[in-house]
């Protein structure tokens, strides 16, 4: 006989790294500069999960992560804005999206 | 929310291999229209994973800002910047991918310990469900109110620095012949500045 219990925090926590993981795996082998921005969201979208399961379990009065979500969401908005201006303004310079061509800056 | 248990499990589990196997489609699959309408998925069920965490006003902001305005914003630069070339063969790349894949698992291994094996201080106070609403509030007008502030400069920084990168130069002059420009000229094709070095691609064609 089991009984059911609540979803354990750790279930929360493991689905976020599994999140992350992906994000980073996308953000290293991305060749198109859209997907790395979408990585980047992948992974901040794991970093919020994290902060509001810690929100809900262990600090359920003073719910202090899902104020930090909110700032959270708001610097990704504002990451998302200026990537893809950037995006934008090398796609009309170099004329391709490709990651592997934009090494001006390699060693 | 005050859901039954054994409901809000299979709601988590379904939310959460919703959320596993879309993240993946956005890293792998190859059109990357649909990765960026997956991503839309990956973000509403993220906003479903709040609503079982009592974060409604998370996730309602979750949906307004990702999937509203984010989401939109990555598919028109798709549509902006939709030039479908052939990417150039690399030296390596599977050497590279497998050895990221394992740095990732590496990765996963780590963060999986630390999950596991740290004594969380369960159980903690007992949650204030929607009343976390109102203490968000009272967060953002007291204890955060600076942060709060500084998050609007952000978004105002942000709003101008992708408008200049952004917009196109508008000149009053043509800067060679000095003539006033004809602005319909500025949307012309461009000669790419910097590609010139690439020997594959001619950038100007020989006269």
């Amino acid at each position: 006989m089991t009984t059911i219990t609540d979803v354990p925090l750790q279930a929360y926590l493991v689905v976020a790294a599994m999140l992350f993981c992906i994000g980073v795996w996308g953000l290293i082998n991305s060749r198109n500069a859209v997907r790395v921005l979408m990585s980047i969201e992948l992974m901040l979208n794991a970093v919020n999960l994290n902060m509001m399961a810690f929100s809900s379990y262990l600090d359920g009065d003073q719910v202090r992560g899902q104020v930090f979500a909110v700032f959270i969401i708001t610097v990704a908005a504002a990451e998302a804005a200026v990537g893809l201006a950037i995006l934008l303004s090398l796609y009309r310079n170099r004329d391709t999206v490709d990651m592997e061509q934009f090494n001006l800056l390699r060693w | 929310m005050s859901l039954a248990l054994s409901t809000r499990f299979v709601c988590f589990l379904l939310l959460s291999v919703t959320v596993l196997l879309g993240a993946l489609g956005v890293v792998l699959l190859p059109n990357v229209v649909y990765s960026a309408f997956l991503l839309g998925g990956v973000l509403l069920s993220m906003a479903g994973l709040y609503l079982l965490l009592n974060a409604s006003f998370v996730a309602a902001a979750q949906i307004l800002v990702y999937v509203g305005a984010v989401n939109v914003l990555i598919l028109f630069a798709i549509m902006l910047v939709n030039k479908r070339q052939p990417l150039r063969p690399m030296r390596a790349l599977l050497l590279r991918r497998l050895l990221s894949v394992g740095v990732c698992l590496g990765l996963l291994a780590l963060l999986l310990q630390v999950a596991l094996t740290t004594p969380w201080a369960l159980p903690g106070p007992p949650s204030i469900g929607e009343a976390a609403l109102i203490r968000i509030g009272e967060h953002f007008f007291t204890d955060y109110l600076l942060p709060f502030e500084v998050a609007s400069v952000l978004l105002l920084m942000a709003m101008i620095g992708a408008i200049v990168l952004a917009r196109r130069d508008v000149l009053a002059r043509d800067v060679v012949t000095g003539e006033p420009a004809d602005q319909a000229l500025l949307e012309r094709q461009r000669t790419p500045l910097l590609s010139s070095q690439d020997s594959s691609t001619p950038s100007v064609p020989s006269p």
